[in-house]
């Protein structure tokens, strides 16, 4: 057993010196989070809840990587990631507006179809269990930048967000998702079709991550495996709640979220620390995001920013 | 005579026709009684026919598929027969000598699957009977699994630690879904969100419990093995447990309570209308609290049934692998089974068949065995849709819609014809 001599300046030296790669790798693990949630955040302003992001990254990152390779244009992978995306958005929004289903139940039954269907699906089309590589005409190129090599998807995902904002605060557009959300039937006496600009927003929604997934196939991880999106699409959820659905602070959340990631990850790779912490603590910073989020939105937040009908099917009387 | 042939008929009709209204009546109150049974299967039909839509189109055979999947979930009859028969007639250690027992290994690995599902299909059932989504229950599990290994850490004489190991698994459970209801209660926190950060709370702390104090100390992969005291013991040559009876009972026992209790009563008043629960002299927050304390319970046994009543583990995994998804897996289960404690029993059986047969199904049939999980999923979408059996009156006014207008354009093109030809 080593001794520990990292004391609490060491420790941010040691911290200082990586700071620069972290920061990198944060804005890296940030990009999938980040677009799914700000997605999410616009669908739930419209009273739509889709908890079956998880099943929409994993579904769109393997659609987005067999169109990337068949056509060896990532561009057209891409855009096979958002359409994946946009269709499952189209199926959610079949079921919880137009047939006035249950939207919770109907995300669980995205969750679990997707996880069949990818595994299934790298079987059916590689041959191969459960893991396929993208080739390098499938993979999305890197901007060269002072940074250093950076995908083109984390300069988009600022775009989008400051986009989603202005959609959402500054145009007609979103002041009726906002509307919608918030007294449909106001809305609809009015004269905006509440089903449409729901329909809308969870299209909207479910494309953002759909790119989210395309992301995580044929840019950052350059893999299909059955279990590639790991939960970001639960985290994307704590994530939304975070922001208290606004997509500028999803932005910043996203990025909290990503740098917990990366710092765990770090502990555990500096030697000289090891000694230091107790073992497994990795575990207790992986958790602090998800604390954090309940207990501000315990204490912080509670329910009052969410949109009144949250969750509730339209029904005109 | 035909008039006298006729009146008769007219008093007989007369006398037939309150018969008849009645009988309508019952037939109609069957329906209804019938009815999510009737749904879940027509869900589970639909499933199945978009799962093999899947194969056709990427060239598997879905007949072998599912004949296999059917196979590795019960087995053969006859040997199921004469197993059963054997038992009966000469005996454990005769059978074992003959191998006739095992027959009943593929739906005994069924049912060792369907018994932590039964659990926590019942974790969420309550909560939707009280108006909640509970989906913590995949928290809850891993809580519960650690406490019933934890609890091995003492000695105990065998009967009592059982008991013990048991009771901290359910406790532990309760206190992970208690948050949820308070917060719920005190400050209206979504307890979708809740739960879903606590499952992830739950699963770093118990990774971190597994690493750290119970880890055992020959393999680092796994946590300490429950102790022999502590462990409920398998049926010969199959994995089946008094598990399996320890949740049939839990589960007669929530039917017993939702029912025939009070606590039930109210539980089911305030999912169906919280508010006039209230004019009616119900809290419904402390009600609230009271079924995510349950639905705890349930999650908290589900994973001592899981560890102490499957061989050949007897612990936890590092990456909790044998605990895994068993929460996420009883949200469809509770859904099947139309969050009815008895239809929870049938659906978790269904569902532990799935997964029981699949293995033979990537075998004999070649096809992976996830595509189990696509006809779950498709399922879980199909029941998503309130009155799904609507469908079929919808599509039948679809298609006379069809006909009409089909009939309409035909009839038209006769107009001009007839109009050219006198013209």
């Amino acid at each position: 057993m080593q001794e520990c001599v990292i004391d609490f300046f060491g420790f941010v030296g040691l911290l200082s010196v990586s700071f620069v790669d972290l920061l990198r790798l944060a804005l890296i693990a940030m990009v999938p989070i980040t677009l799914t949630s700000i997605g999410e955040v616009f669908t739930e302003k419209s009273g739509i809840v889709n908890i079956g992001l998880e099943g929409i990254l994993l579904m769109s990152a393997f659609i987005a990587l067999w169109a990337g390779e068949v056509s060896s244009s990532p561009w057209i992978g891409l855009l096979a990631g958002l359409g994946t995306g946009a269709l499952i958005g189209l199926l959610h929004g079949i079921i919880s507006i137009t047939l006035k289903g249950d939207q919770v139940i109907s995300g669980i039954g995205i969750n679990l179809f997707a996880l069949g269907f990818v595994a299934f699906g790298i079987m059916a089309v590689w041959h191969t269990a459960g893991y396929h590589q993208a080739p390098a005409a499938a993979r999305i190129p890197a901007l060269h930048t002072p940074l250093g090599e950076i995908s083109p998807l984390i300069p988009a995902t600022l775009l989008i967000a400051v986009l989603t904002w202005y959609l959402l605060n500054k145009t007609v557009l979103g002041l009726r998702v906002k509307a919608v959300g918030e007294n449909p039937e106001a809305t609809d006496v009015a004269g905006i079709s509440v089903e449409r600009t729901r329909f809308f927003a969870t299209i909207y929604g479910a494309s953002l991550a759909g790119l989210a997934g395309a992301y995580l196939s044929i840019d950052w991880l350059s893999t299909i495996t059955k279990e590639l999106s790991a939960g970001r699409g639960f985290i994307a959820l704590a994530n939304v709640v975070f922001s208290g659905l606004n997509p500028l602070l999803a932005l910043l959340g996203g990025f909290l979220f990503g740098i917990f990631d990366t710092l765990a990850l770090w502990l555990d790779t500096v030697h000289e620390l090891k000694p230091c912490l107790p073992f497994g603590f990795h575990n207790f910073v992986k958790m602090l995001p998800y604390l954090a989020t309940l207990i501000v939105v315990a204490v912080a937040i509670g329910h009052a920013r969410f949109p009144k009908h949250s969750g509730q099917p339209y029904r005109r009387e | 005579m035909k008039t006298q042939i006729a009146n008769k008929l007219k008093i007989v009709s007369t006398k037939l026709k309150p018969i008849l209204a009645k009988s309508k009546s019952v037939i109609i109150a069957i329906f209804i009684k019938i009815k999510p049974l009737v749904e879940a299967l027509f869900a589970a039909l639909l499933g199945f026919a978009i799962g093999a839509v899947l194969m056709l189109l990427w060239k598997f055979d879905p007949i072998k598929a599912y004949s296999a999947l059917f196979q590795g979930a019960i087995g053969n009859f006859d040997a199921i027969a004469r197993a059963v028969g054997c038992l009966f007639q000469e005996g454990i250690e005769a059978c074992k000598a003959s191998g006739v027992i095992y027959g009943i290994y593929d739906i005994a690995l069924t049912l060792t699957n369907a018994t932590p599902l039964i659990l926590t299909g019942l974790a969420f059932a309550i909560g939707i009977r009280a108006g909640l989504f509970n989906i913590g229950a995949e928290g809850q599990v891993y809580m519960g699994a650690m406490a019933a290994v934890a609890a091995s850490l003492f000695s105990l004489p065998p009967g009592l630690h059982v008991f013990v190991s048991i009771l901290f698994a359910m406790i532990a459970g309760a206190l992970w879904s208690l948050p949820v209801g308070l917060l719920k209660a005190t400050r209206g926190v979504h307890e979708v969100i809740s739960t879903i950060m606590l499952n992830w709370v739950a699963r770093f702390l118990v990774y971190f419990l597994v690493a750290t104090a119970l880890v055992d100390p020959v393999r680092a992969e796994k946590s300490i093995g429950v102790a022999p005291t502590a462990r409920l013991l398998p049926f010969p040559t199959t994995d089946l447990t008094l598990a399996l009876v320890i949740s049939i009972l839990f589960a007669l026992i929530v039917y017993w309570i939702l029912w025939h209790t009070t606590l039930g009563y109210e539980i089911r008043s305030v999912g169906l209308n919280p508010d006039a629960s209230r004019y009616g002299g119900i809290k419904p927050t402390r009600t609230m609290v009271s079924s995510f304390v349950l639905g705890g319970f349930a999650a908290g046994l589900a994973g001592a049934c899981q560890v102490l009543g499957r061989p050949p583990t007897y612990a936890l995994y590092q990456d909790l692998s044998n605990v895994m998804s068993l929460g996420f897996d009883g949200i469809a289960v509770a859904l099947i089974g139309r969050n009815h404690p008895i239809g929870i029993i049938g659906a978790a059986i269904f569902m532990g068949g799935l997964s029981a047969g699949s293995n033979n199904m990537q075998i004999n049939a070649q096809v992976p065995l996830e595509m189990t999980r696509v006809v779950q999923g498709a399922i879980i979408l199909a029941l998503a849709v309130p009155e799904i059996l609507k469908i079929f009156p919808a599509l039948l006014g679809a298609v006379v819609k069809l006909f009409s207008l089909l009939r309409q354009f035909f009839q038209r093109i006769r107009m001009r014809r007839i109009k050219r030809t006198t013209s």
